[in-house]
C-alpha cells in the first residue's frame, strides 16, 4: 500500500484527529491527536491490509520555536512491506503522551529512552525511569535548552586544556621549591684571566 | 542510593542479587545485567545500561552533515562501513543526490566485507562464551585478512569514514581486485572448516538448541532486527525487502532459522544464520566485484551542505540488524536532529520476559547469540 | 595480504644454550635425584649406607632415625619440587600446543620456545601486592590454598614413577590416592566462601558439586583395574600388566576400555578441565573461586590446577596403560639385574631409569590428550554434567564393574580370552590411530593454506 492509500484509510476511520500528509511527500508523516494515539497504533497493527506489527522507532524532536516536543512513531509492515511515519505533538512545558508499549513491545525500552533524554511521560507505561542515564541525574539532555548542572555526585565535567593545566602545576611547583630554598647571593663579574 | 532498577527485582531473602557486569568477559560491552537468582536458575535478569552512552544524537546536532560521519563509526564499531552507509543514505535523500553507481558498488562491497567480519568476531565471541575458544582465533586470523583488505581501501582497520555524503571517500586501489577474490577463494573453504569445528558438536548443540526461544510474534513484537529476527522464521531482510544502494543487482539469499537443530527461534538458529549469512556476503562480494562499474566515486557535493528544511530516514541492514537514521533539517548547515535506531538497542528489550527460567550459563549464551555490543545500545 | 612482520629471528645460539641447560638440568636434575632417593630410602638401603659409610649398627646407634628422617625431608623436598616443576612444565607444553591450534605460535620470548616463561611467571606472582578482600574470612583465605597444595603434593607420594621409584608403596595406595586428592575440593570451598564475593561463591559451589559427584564413577572405574590384578597396591597393578600394549589393561578387557573412558572423564572433570571448568568458567563467573586471589596464592592454584594434569594422567597411565612396564622386560630380568646383595648393579639402575622413561613418555602421552581436549571442547552446563554424572557415568562404570566380574571368572577358567581381547583391542586401537590421521591430513589439506609449520619457534 502507498503512503496515501494508508492515510486515506486512517482518516476514514479517525476522521480529524489524524492530520493531513506533511510536505514534501518523500517520507511523509500526519500529525496524530495525542489522546488518539494508542487507538491508532491498535487500529494499525491489527487491522487487516494494514498488518503493521513491526514498530521500527520511537523517537522524539524538540521545537522550542513552536513549543512543542514531537513524539515520532515509524512502523513497518513485514507482511507487505510498507511503512507509515506518525507524530504526536505534546506540549515542551508538560509533555505527557498516552504510552504504546501495549501495543508493541518494543515500544517499551524506546519511550524511556524518549522519557529519559527529552522529559516526555508516558502514561500507562509498565516501567517508567531513566534509561541511559542514572536515576538521580537532573535534566534532559536531548532538549535544545539543556544545560549542563556542572558535575554529579561530585565529579566533575569540564576540565581545562592539559596544556594548561600542566603549565599551571609546573607553576605552583618551581613557586614551591623557590619558596624553601633561601635566595642565592648574586656573584662578582668573574676578571678576565692574567695574562 | 538505591538504584530504581531494584524494584523491578523481589529481595527474598532465600535469593541472590548479582551484578553480572559492567566489566565481565561475556557482556560484550559494557552492560550491567542484576540478576536475582535461586542458585543457579534466575528468576529475572534486568539489563542497566548506559556506561557508554557518549550523547553522540546531541553532538550530531554541533558537527554539521559531513562532520558527523566518524561519529557513526562509532556507534557500532565492529561493523562500522554499514553504519556509516546508513546516515549518507538518510542524508543524501536530505538532499536530493544521486549517487554514481561505482560508489553504490563500493559501498556494498566494502559494507559486506565488514559484516563478514562483524560476524567473525560475534560468531568467535560466542563461541568463546560456551567455552571453546580456538575458533575465536581462527575467526580473529580471518578478520586480520579483511582489515588489511579495507585499510588498503580507505586507511583505517576499525573506524573507517570510507562512505561520505554523496558517495565514498576513494576508489579501489590497483590490484584490489585480485586481492579480494584471492581471499574470498580462502574462506570459502573456512566456513566449513569453522561448521567442522564448532557448529555441530555434541556439547555445543546441547548448550544452544531448545534455548532461550524467541517466538515469530514475539521477535517481531519486540522489534527485533537482522540476524535476530531471521533466527526465529520471519524473512525480513532491508537488503531485499526495502532495497537500497547496488543490491537490486545481487543475487543472494537471505538464510533463516528453520530449527536446524532444535526449536525454530533458539540460540542456534540464531548462531547458525549468521554462518550462513557470512557465506551470502562473500556471494555478494563475488558479484560485485564481477560487475562493477566505472566512473567517477563521489557525487558533487558541496563543503558545507545545506539542505531545505525537512526530515529524511536511512534504513541499511546492518551486520546486527537494521539501523534507521533518522536525520531532521532545519535549512541550517547543522543537522537539526539526528537519531541511529540500532539492532542491539531492541534485542535489550527481551532480556526482562525472555530471562526467568534460564541458568547463567544460558544468559550467556543468550546475550552473546543476540549478538549485542554496548555502543550500539548506548549511543 | 600483509608480510609477516619480522619474519622470526633466530634466537642467538647462547640463548637457545643457556634455556636448554637450565631446563633440561633441572628436568634431569629432579628425575635423577628421585631415581636414585626412592630406592635409598628404603629402610635396607638405608640401613646399608649407615653399616658400610658411616661405619655404625644401625640397629643401636641413636642417630639411625635421624638419618632416616633426613633422608626422607630431602626426598619430600625433592618431590615437591618436582611437583612445582612438573606443573609449570605442563604450563609452557599447554600454551604451546594451544597456541599453534589456533595458528598462533605461542610462548617465545622468555628464553627459547619460552621455556623460561614460567620461572618469570612465578617471580612475577611472588613480587604481587598481596590483597584480602576486607570481610573476608581472614584465616579461610589465608589458609585455603594450602588444602589444595597439601592435596597436590600429598599424591606424589604414592605414584610408581619405576620398578622400585616410589617414594611409599602402600598396600592401598590407589585408595589413598583417591582419599588425598580429596582435600582439593575442601581447599576450593574454602576459597569459594572465604572471599566474600557471590561470584567466588558460585565457583565454590560448582565446584564441590562437580567435584563430589565425579568421585563415584571415578571410584566404581578403578575398581576393574583392582579387580584384574587383585590389589590396591600400585606397583601391584602395573606388575600384573604387561610391557607389550596388548598385554595392558586397558586392552586386556573389554571393560576396562570403557572404564579407562569413564575414569579420564571423571578425572577431567575432578581437575576442573574443559569441558568440565564451570567452577571457573572464565566467561561465566569470572575465575569463580579463584576471583579474590592475587600474588602467590593465586599462584598456589594455578599450579596445583596444571600440577593436577600430570597426576591424572600418571595415574591414568598406571592404571590402565601399563605405568613403567617396559615392552619385552619381565619381572625376573629386574631381579637378575639386582646383582650380589648390598649396593645393586649399574644394570639395575640403567632398568629402572628406562622404566621411569616409559612412566614418564606414557604419562605425557595422556596429558597432551587432556590438553588437546581442553582447546577443542566447549563447556557443558551444570545440569548437563549432572546429568552426564549420576544418569550416564555411574550406571555404565557399574556395568563395567559387574562385567569385570564376570570376566575375571571367565578368564580363570579360558585364559586365553585375555590374550585374544588384548590383540583384537590393540589391533582395533591402531585402525582408529590410522583413521584418525588420514582424517587430520585430509582436513589440514581441505582448508587452503593450512600446513603444519614447525619452523617458526
Amino acid at each position: 500500500m502507498t503512503t496515501n492509500e494508508i492515510h486515506e484509510r486512517l482518516k476514514a476511520k479517525f476522521g480529524d484527529d489524524v492530520g493531513p500528509l506533511s510536505e514534501p511527500k518523500m517520507d511523509a508523516f500526519a500529525v496524530v491527536k495525542a489522546d488518539r494515539i494508542v487507538e491508532v497504533c491498535k487500529h494499525l497493527k491489527s487491522t487487516p491490509g494494514l498488518d503493521f506489527d513491526y514498530l521500527d522507532d520511537l523517537t522524539a524532536i524538540d521545537w522550542p520555536k513552536r513549543n512543542v516536543i514531537e513524539v515520532v512513531y515509524q512502523a513497518a509492515s513485514i507482511k507487505h512491506r510498507h511503512l507509515v511515519k506518525l507524530k504526536v505533538e505534546a506540549d515542551r512545558a508538560n509533555a505527557v503522551v498516552p504510552s504504546v508499549a501495549g501495543v508493541w513491545r518494543a515500544a517499551n525500552w524506546l519511550e524511556r529512552e524518549v522519557y529519559d533524554l527529552f522529559g516526555v511521560t508516558f502514561t500507562g507505561h509498565p516501567d517508567l525511569r531513566r534509561l541511559m542515564l542514572p536515576d538521580d541525574w537532573v535534566g534532559h539532555p536531548l532538549r535544545k535548552d539543556y544545560q549542563e548542572a556542572g558535575g554529579w555526585h561530585g565529579i566533575n565535567n569540564v576540565r581545562e586544556s592539559s596544556l594548561v593545566e600542566l603549565k599551571r602545576l609546573d607553576d605552583v611547583r618551581r613557586a614551591e621549591q623557590a619558596a624553601k630554598q633561601p635566595p642565592a647571593p648574586v656573584a662578582a663579574p668573574a676578571e678576565p684571566p692574567k695574562a | 542510593m538505591d538504584k530504581l532498577i531494584l524494584r523491578r527485582l523481589d529481595q527474598n531473602a532465600e535469593e541472590m542479587i548479582l551484578n553480572f557486569g559492567p566489566q565481565h568477559p561475556s557482556t560484550h560491552g559494557v552492560i550491567n545485567f542484576m540478576v536475582q537468582t535461586d542458585g543457579e536458575v534466575i528468576r529475572k535478569a534486568v539489563p542497566d545500561v548506559g556506561y557508554l552512552h557518549r550523547g553522540i544524537e546531541k553532538i550530531g546536532e554541533i558537527v554539521g552533515y559531513p562532520g558527523f560521519m566518524p561519529f557513526t563509526d562509532r556507534i557500532d564499531y565492529v561493523a562500522a562501513m554499514t553504519a556509516n552507509e546508513g546516515y549518507a543514505i538518510a542524508c543524501e535523500r536530505l538532499l536530493k543526490l544521486e549517487v554514481p553507481p561505482r560508489a553504490q558498488w563500493l559501498r556494498a562491497i566494502s559494507g559486506e566485507l565488514t559484516r563478514i567480519s562483524s560476524h567473525l568476531v560475534a560468531l568467535g565471541t560466542m563461541t568463546m562464551d560456551i567455552g571453546a575458544t580456538t575458533p575465536f582465533g581462527y575467526g580473529i586470523r580471518e578478520r586480520e585478512t579483511i582489515n588489511d583488505l579495507i585499510e588498503e581501501l580507505c586507511g583505517a582497520r576499525l573506524t573507517f569514514n570510507y562512505c561520505r555524503i554523496g558517495g565514498v571517500a576513494f576508489d579501489m586501489p590497483e590490484g584490489w581486485r585480485d586481492k579480494v577474490l584471492k581471499f574470498l577463494d580462502h574462506f570459502d573453504t573456512f566456513v566449513p572448516e569453522f561448521d567442522r569445528v564448532i557448529s555441530f558438536n555434541e556439547i555445543y548443540v546441547k548448550r544452544l538448541a531448545n534455548v532461550a526461544v524467541i517466538t515469530r510474534e514475539d521477535a517481531i513484537d519486540f522489534g527485533l532486527a537482522g540476524p535476530n529476527l531471521r533466527g526465529s522464521g520471519v524473512e525480513w531482510d532491508i537488503r531485499r525487502d526495502l532495497p537500497y544502494g547496488a543490491y537490486p543487482n545481487f543475487k543472494f539469499e537471505v538464510p533463516v532459522g528453520k530449527g536446524f537443530v532444535g526449536t525454530v527461534g533458539d540460540c542456534f538458529d540464531r548462531y547458525y544464520c549468521r554462518v550462513l549469512e557470512m557465506v551470502e556476503s562473500s556471494k555478494i562480494v563475488r558479484q560485485a566485484l564481477n560487475s562493477l562499474p566505472e566512473g567517477e566515486v563521489m557525487a558533487k557535493v558541496p563543503r558545507k551542505p545545506k539542505p531545505e528544511a525537512g526530515e529524511a530516514t536511512g534504513r541499511v541492514e546492518s551486520a546486527r540488524g537494521e539501523i534507521a537514521y533518522l536525520v531532521v533539517s532545519d535549512g541550517t548547515d547543522k543537522a537539526y536532529r539526528v537519531r541511529a535506531r540500532t539492532g542491539s538497542f531492541m534485542a535489550m528489550g527481551v532480556f526482562e520476559e525472555g530471562s526467568p527460567g534460564l541458568m547463567i550459563a544460558d544468559l550467556v549464551a543468550l546475550i552473546s547469540s543476540l549478538d549485542v555490543v554496548a555502543p550500539e545500545i548506548d549511543r | 595480504m600483509a608480510p609477516p612482520s619480522q619474519a622470526a629471528k633466530q634466537k642467538p645460539r647462547s640463548l637457545v644454550a643457556l634455556t636448554l641447560a637450565i631446563v633440561l638440568a633441572l628436568v634431569a636434575g629432579l628425575l635423577g635425584a628421585i631415581l636414585f632417593l626412592t630406592p635409598a630410602t628404603k629402610p635396607a638401603m638405608m640401613d646399608a649406607f649407615i653399616r658400610e659409610v658411616l661405619q655404625r649398627d644401625p640397629k643401636t646407634w641413636s642417630g639411625t632415625s635421624l638419618v632416616y628422617a633426613g633422608a626422607l625431608a630431602l626426598l619430600a623436598v625433592i618431590l615437591l619440587t618436582f611437583g612445582a616443576i612438573i606443573s609449570s612444565l605442563t604450563i609452557w607444553w599447554e600454551l604451546r600446543v594451544s597456541a599453534r591450534m589456533q595458528s598462533r605460535i605461542g610462548l617465545n620470548r622468555t628464553g627459547a620456545a619460552g621455556l623460561l616463561q614460567w620461572l618469570a611467571d612465578a617471580v612475577k606472582l611472588i613480587f604481587k601486592e598481596d590483597l584480602i578482600p576486607d570481610d573476608a574470612d581472614k584465616p579461610l583465605f589465608r589458609s585455603a590454598p594450602y588444602f589444595v597444595l597439601a592435596g597436590f603434593t600429598l599424591t606424589f607420594v604414592a605414584l610408581p614413577f619405576g620398578q622400585s621409584l616410589i617414594a611409599a608403596d602402600l598396600n592401598v595406595g590407589l585408595f589413598y590416592l583417591t582419599a588425598i586428592t580429596a582435600l582439593i575440593v575442601v581447599g576450593i570451598m574454602f576459597a569459594g566462601w572465604a572471599s566474600n564475593s557471590k561470584w567466588a561463591l558460585f565457583g565454590g559451589m560448582r565446584a564441590a558439586a562437580q567435584v563430589i559427584s565425579y568421585e563415584i564413577p571415578a571410584g566404581i572405574a578403578i575398581m576393574v583395574p583392582i579387580l584384574m590384578a587383585g590389589t590396591l597396591s600400585m606397583q601391584g597393578i602395573i606388575s600384573a600388566q604387561g610391557g607389550w600394549p596388548w598385554e595392558w589393561f586397558i586392552f586386556r578387557n573389554p571393560a576396562a576400555l570403557g572404564a579407562f573412558a569413564i575414569f579420564f572423564i571423571s578425572q577431567l572433570a575432578e581437575g576442573n578441565r574443559t569441558p568440565f571448568d564451570l567452577p571457573e568458567g572464565e566467561s561465566e563467573i569470572v575465575a569463580g573461586y579463584l576471583a579474590e586471589y592475587s600474588g602467590f596464592r593465586f599462584a598456589i592454584y594455578f599450579l596445583v590446577e596444571f600440577g593436577n594434569v600430570w597426576i591424572m594422567s600418571a595415574i591414568s597411565a598406571t592404571l590402565f596403560l601399563g605405568g613403567w612396564q617396559i615392552p619385552g622386560v619381565t619381572a625376573q630380568d629386574y631381579v637378575t639385574a639386582l646383582g650380589g646383595s648390598g649396593f645393586p648393579a649399574l644394570g639395575w639402575w640403567g632398568l629402572q631409569a628406562a622404566s621411569m622413561g616409559v612412566f614418564v613418555l606414557k604419562t605425557l602421552l595422556v596429558m597432551n590428550v587432556v590438553i588437546w581436549l581442553r582447546w577443542t571442547l566447549p563447556r557443558v552446563r551444570i545440569d548437563q554434567m549432572m546429568d552426564l554424572c549420576w544418569k550416564y557415568l555411574v550406571p555404565a562404570a557399574f556395568t563395567m564393574f559387574v562385567f569385570t566380574l564376570l570376566w575375571q571368572i571367565l578368564v580363570d577358567r579360558v585364559p586365553v580370552v585375555e590374550t585374544v581381547s588384548g590383540g583384537v583391542l590393540f589391533g582395533a586401537f591402531l585402525l582408529t590411530l590410522a583413521l584418525f590421521t588420514r582424517q587430520t591430513l585430509k582436513n589440514i589439506r581441505l582448508v587452503h593454506g593450512d600446513r603444519i609449520d614447525l619452523t617458526n619457534w
